[in-house]
C-alpha cells in the first residue's frame, strides 16, 4: 500500500510523455496512455484487495503524507488516504477508466487530435485518482479543479463546432460557481478546525469546544454547493446535457462514471461534517435537492430525442438518487449506487457511442432496427438499460432498492419522489431502446454496422460487471441469497466512519418496497414498449407522448431552465456589460482621446513656436552673418596696395576732420 | 642761426615722403614698394633730425628716435626682402598685383 502515490502518477506521466514527446505518433500515444492507465489499474486493484484483507482498516486507515508548504504556524501536509471508501471508489475508477481508454482507441480512430485526446483523458484520470485518494481538502480541491479543466478541454474537444465550444464554456462557468462556494467551505473549515486533513477535521467538527455548529452547517452547505456544481444537481445541472457535445468516451468517463460522481464522493468523504451540525439540517438539503433533481431530470429525459442527452438527464437523475441516499444518512446505499451506476452508465454511454459510430447520428428517430445490425451493442445496452431501470438481479436493482428502502424508513415523501423517478426511468429507457434498437431502420441508407472488437470488448466487460456487481450488496436478511452472500459491501464500507461513532445502517429486506419498485420498473418498461415498441414508428411521426400537450412542450424545453437563466442571469449580465462598454467608450475612451488630442494640439503649437520663432532666430542670425560676410569680402581684395590706399584715404579723411574742427 | 632754415628741411622731407608714398602705392614691383617704404621712413628721419636740430638741440631724443627708425627700417627691409624671395620661389613673380593670397 506504500505505493499508493504511484496510482495517480502513472496517468500524469503518460500525459506529459504524450504532450511533450509522442504527440506526432497517434498509436504510440494511445498505447502510452493505456499502459499508464493499466499500471494504475493493476496497482489500484492490488491496493483494493490489500484493503479488503487488512483488518481494522477503518480504525487505522492507511495514510501517506508529506509536508508541502508552511501556512502560518503550521505546515500544510498533503498526502494520500486509503480507507474502505477510497479503496472501493479507487477500484471502480481505475477499472472504468481502463475500459473506456481501450474503447476510445476504436471510437476516436482517425481523429486528427487522437494523441491529444489520450493526453487529456490521462490527465483527467490522474485528477480523479488524486481526488479519490486525497487525504486533505486542499489536494482534493486541486484534483477537483484538474478534473474541471479536463472536462472543459474534452467537452470542447471538437472546438470547430460552435456548439461544442459553447458547451465547454457553459460547463466550465457553471461548475465554477459551485467550485468557488466549495473553496469558501474549505476556508471556513480551515478557519474553524485549523486543519485541512480529513483525519483531523473528522474529530474536530464533532468537538463542540472547537467548532461552532452553525458555521460547520454553513461549511457543509458550501461543500454541498461544490458537489451540486460537479454532480450537476439542480439548479446547476444545465451544463451536463450540453456537455454531450464532447466525444462519447468522454461522456461515459467524465460525465457519467467518474467526475460527476466525484460530487457524491465528496459528500461521502465529508460525511462527518454533515452529521456534525446538530440535527444535521445540511443533510435535509442534500436529500431534498437530490430527490427533486432525480425526479426533475427524469421528466426531462423522457422528452429528449438525442440518444446521449437522454442518458445525460438520466445521469443527473441517478446522481440525485445518490445525493438523496446520502442525505437520508444512507451512506453505504449512496456509494453502492455510485459504483453500480458508474459501471452501467459507462456501459450505456459506450453503447450509445457504438451506435453513433455505426449510424453517424445522435437522433434516436433516425435509428431504429439496430438490434439485428449491431447485436453485441444491443444486448449489452439492454443489460445496462435494465440495470438502470432496476430490474432484478442486475446491479442497479440492488443499489436502487437499498436507496428506496432507506428512503421508505426515513422520509416517505422522498421515497414517493424516488419511486416515481424509478417509473420514469424505466419509461424513458424503454422508449430509448424501442426507438433505437427495435422495429425497422428508419434510415436504411445509413448502413449501420457493428463496431470493432476494441469497442465491443469493453462493452462486454462492463455488462458482465453490471450483471454480477449487485450481488456484493444484497441485504443480509434477503431470502436465500442474503445469508449466502452476507452483504460484503456493507461490512467493508459500513465500517468507514465507525471510529467516529457514525454507524451506517445496513440495507434491509423490505418486501413491500421491493415489490413496489419492481412493479413500477416493469410497468414503466411495459408502458414504454407499449407506446414506442409495439407499433414501429416512422420517421416524422409525432411522439406518442406528445398527446400530453403543453406538459410535453414544457418537458421538451427542459422546464425552460436555460431560458430562465438566460433571462434572469445572462441577459442582465450582457446588458450590464453593454452599459459598461458604453461607459467605457464614451467616458473613459473620451477622456483618453481628449487628453491625447489636447497633447497633440499643444505639441502642434510648440512645433509652430519652434519652427517660426526659435528656428527663425537662429536662421536670422546666420543670415545676417552671411550677408555681412558677402558684402565685406569685396573689400578683402588681397591687393596690398588697395589696403595701403584705404589707409591713406582714411588718414586724409581723419586729417580733414581734424582740420575742419 | 645762419644757413638753411627749418622749412627747407621740412619741405624736402615732405617731397621725399610724397615720392615714397606714390612709389609704394603705384609700383608693380614688390622691391619697388620696399624702396618706397624706405623713402618714407627716411623722410621721417629727416623730420626728426630737423626738429631736434632746430627746437631741442640740448636733448638727445630726436637723434635716438632717428637711430631707432633706421634700425627698424633695416630689419623691415630684411624681412620684406626675405618674404619677397619666398614669394618669388613660390609664384615665380614679384608683381604685386599677381600676389593676392589674402583675397576674401
Amino acid at each position: 500500500m506504500d505505493l499508493v502515490w504511484l496510482v495517480p502518477l502513472f496517468p500524469v506521466l503518460a500525459f506529459a510523455a504524450i504532450i511533450f514527446f509522442t504527440n506526432r505518433s497517434p498509436n504510440l500515444s494511445a498505447r502510452l496512455a493505456i499502459l499508464g492507465m493499466a499500471l494504475s489499474t493493476v496497482l489500484g486493484l492490488w491496493i483494493f484487495f490489500q484493503a479488503l484483507i487488512t483488518p481494522g482498516l477503518a480504525e487505522h486507515p492507511f495514510r501517506l503524507t508529506v509536508n508541502w508548504f508552511p501556512a502560518g504556524s503550521q505546515a500544510v501536509a498533503i498526502g494520500f488516504l486509503v480507507d474502505p471508501l477510497a479503496a472501493i471508489v479507487l477500484a471502480m475508477v481505475t477499472t472504468v477508466c481502463l475500459a473506456i481508454f481501450i474503447y476510445s482507441q476504436g471510437y476516436m480512430h482517425a481523429d486528427p487530435r487522437y494523441s491529444r485526446f489520450f493526453a487529456y483523458i490521462s490527465l483527467f484520470a490522474s485528477g480523479m485518482l488524486g481526488f479519490v485518494l486525497a487525504d486533505n481538502l486542499l489536494l482534493a480541491f486541486l484534483s477537483w479543479e484538474i478534473m474541471g479543466l479536463c472536462s472543459y478541454l474534452l467537452i470542447g474537444f471538437w472546438f470547430e463546432r460552435p456548439a461544442a465550444a459553447n458547451a465547454a464554456k457553459k460547463a466550465f462557468i457553471t461548475t465554477k460557481v459551485g467550485d468557488v462556494l466549495f473553496f469558501l467551505g474549505i476556508l471556513l473549515l480551515w478557519f474553524q478546525t485549523g486543519s485541512l486533513a480529513f483525519s483531523e477535521i473528522y474529530p474536530a467538527v464533532q468537538n463542540l469546544a472547537i467548532v461552532d455548529p452553525q458555521i460547520v452547517f454553513i461549511a457543509g452547505l458550501l461543500i454541498f454547493a461544490g458537489a451540486i456544481g460537479k454532480s450537476a444537481q439542480f439548479p446547476l445541472h444545465v451544463w451536463l446535457p450540453d456537455a454531450m457535445e464532447g466525444p462519447t468516451p468522454v461522456s461515459a468517463l467524465i460525465h457519467a462514471a467518474t467526475m460527476v460522481a466525484a460530487g457524491v464522493y465528496l459528500i461521502a468523504r465529508t460525511f462527518p461534517i454533515f452529521l456534525a451540525a446538530s440535527g444535521s439540517p445540511a443533510l435535509i438539503w442534500v436529500a431534498g435537492i437530490g430527490a427533486f433533481t432525480a425526479l426533475f431530470a427524469a421528466t426531462i429525459g423522457l422528452a429528449q430525442n438525442d440518444i446521449k442527452r437522454v442518458l445525460a438527464y438520466s445521469t443527473i437523475s441517478q446522481l440525485g438518487y445518490m445525493m438523496a441516499a446520502l442525505g437520508l444518512g444512507g451512506f453505504v446505499a449512496g456509494i453502492f449506487h455510485l459504483i453500480a451506476h458508474a459501471f452501467f452508465k459507462a456501459l450505456l454511454f459506450l453503447g450509445a457511442g457504438s451506435v453513433i459510430h455505426g449510424v453517424n447520428t445522435n437522433d434516436m428517430w433516425e435509428m431504429g432496427g439496430l438490434r439485428k445490425k449491431m447485436p453485441l451493442t444491443f444486448w449489452t445496452f439492454l443489460i445496462g438499460a435494465l440495470a438502470l431501470a432496476g430490474i432484478p438481479p442486475l446491479s442497479g436493482f440492488w443499489s436502487k432498492d437499498e436507496i428506496l428502502g432507506e428512503a421508505f424508513l426515513h422520509n416517505p415523501l422522498i421515497w414517493g419522489t424516488l419511486t416515481l423517478t424509478a417509473f420514469l426511468t424505466a419509461l424513458y429507457m424503454a422508449r430509448q431502446i424501442s426507438l433505437a434498437f427495435l422495429g425497422q431502420p428508419r434510415k436504411p441508407e445509413a448502413h449501420p454496422h457493428e463496431s470493432p472488437p476494441v469497442m465491443t470488448l469493453p462493452l462486454i466487460f462492463l455488462a458482465t460487471v453490471t450483471l454480477f456487481l449487485g450481488l456484493v450488496g444484497v441485504p443480509d436478511d434477503f431470502p436465500v441469497l442474503g445469508p449466502i452472500l452476507g452483504n460484503p459491501f456493507h461490512r467493508f464500507l459500513g465500517e468507514n466512519f465507525a471510529p467516529l461513532g457514525i454507524e451506517a445502517e445496513a440495507g434491509t429486506f423490505q418486501p413491500l418496497v421491493l415489490t413496489i419498485s419492481v412493479a413500477v420498473a416493469l410497468s414503466g418498461l411495459f408502458l414504454g414498449w407499449f407506446l414506442y415498441g409495439r407499433k414501429p414508428l416512422a420517421l416524422g411521426q409525432p411522439d406518442p407522448l406528445a398527446r400530453l400537450g403543453p406538459v410535453w412542450t414544457f418537458l421538451q424545453n427542459k422546464w425552460y431552465i436555460d431560458e430562465i437563466y438566460n433571462a434572469l442571469i445572462i441577459q442582465p449580465v450582457i446588458r450590464l456589460a453593454d452599459i459598461l462598454r458604453s461607459f467605457d467608450q464614451l467616458v473613459v475612451d473620451g477622456l483618453v482621446n481628449f487628453s491625447g488630442k489636447a497633447t497633440a494640439s499643444f505639441a502642434e503649437f510648440n512645433r509652430l513656436i519652434d519652427v517660426y520663432i526659435v528656428d527663425g532666430a537662429v536662421n536670422g542670425i546666420g543670415r545676417v552673418g552671411n550677408f555681412l560676410g558677402q558684402e565685406l569680402r569685396l573689400i578683402q581684395t588681397g591687393q596690398v596696395q588697395n589696403y595701403m590706399l584705404i589707409v591713406l584715404i582714411s588718414i586724409l579723411m581723419l586729417a580733414g576732420l581734424f582740420i575742419a574742427q | 642761426m645762419s644757413g638753411v632754415p627749418l622749412s627747407w628741411y621740412l619741405t624736402l622731407a615732405t617731397v621725399l615722403f610724397a615720392i615714397g608714398l606714390y612709389g609704394t602705392l603705384s609700383r608693380k614691383n614688390a622691391v619697388g614698394i620696399l624702396m618706397g617704404i624706405e623713402l618714407m621712413l627716411n623722410a621721417v628721419n629727416i623730420n626728426l633730425i630737423a626738429f631736434w636740430r632746430f627746437i631741442t638741440p640740448h636733448l638727445l631724443t630726436g637723434q635716438i628716435f632717428a637711430v631707432f627708425v633706421i634700425t627698424v627700417a633695416a630689419s623691415e627691409v630684411a624681412i620684406g626682402l626675405a618674404l619677397i624671395l619666398a614669394i618669388y620661389r613660390q609664384k615665380k613673380t614679384i608683381d604685386i598685383e599677381e600676389i593676392d593670397l589674402l583675397k576674401g
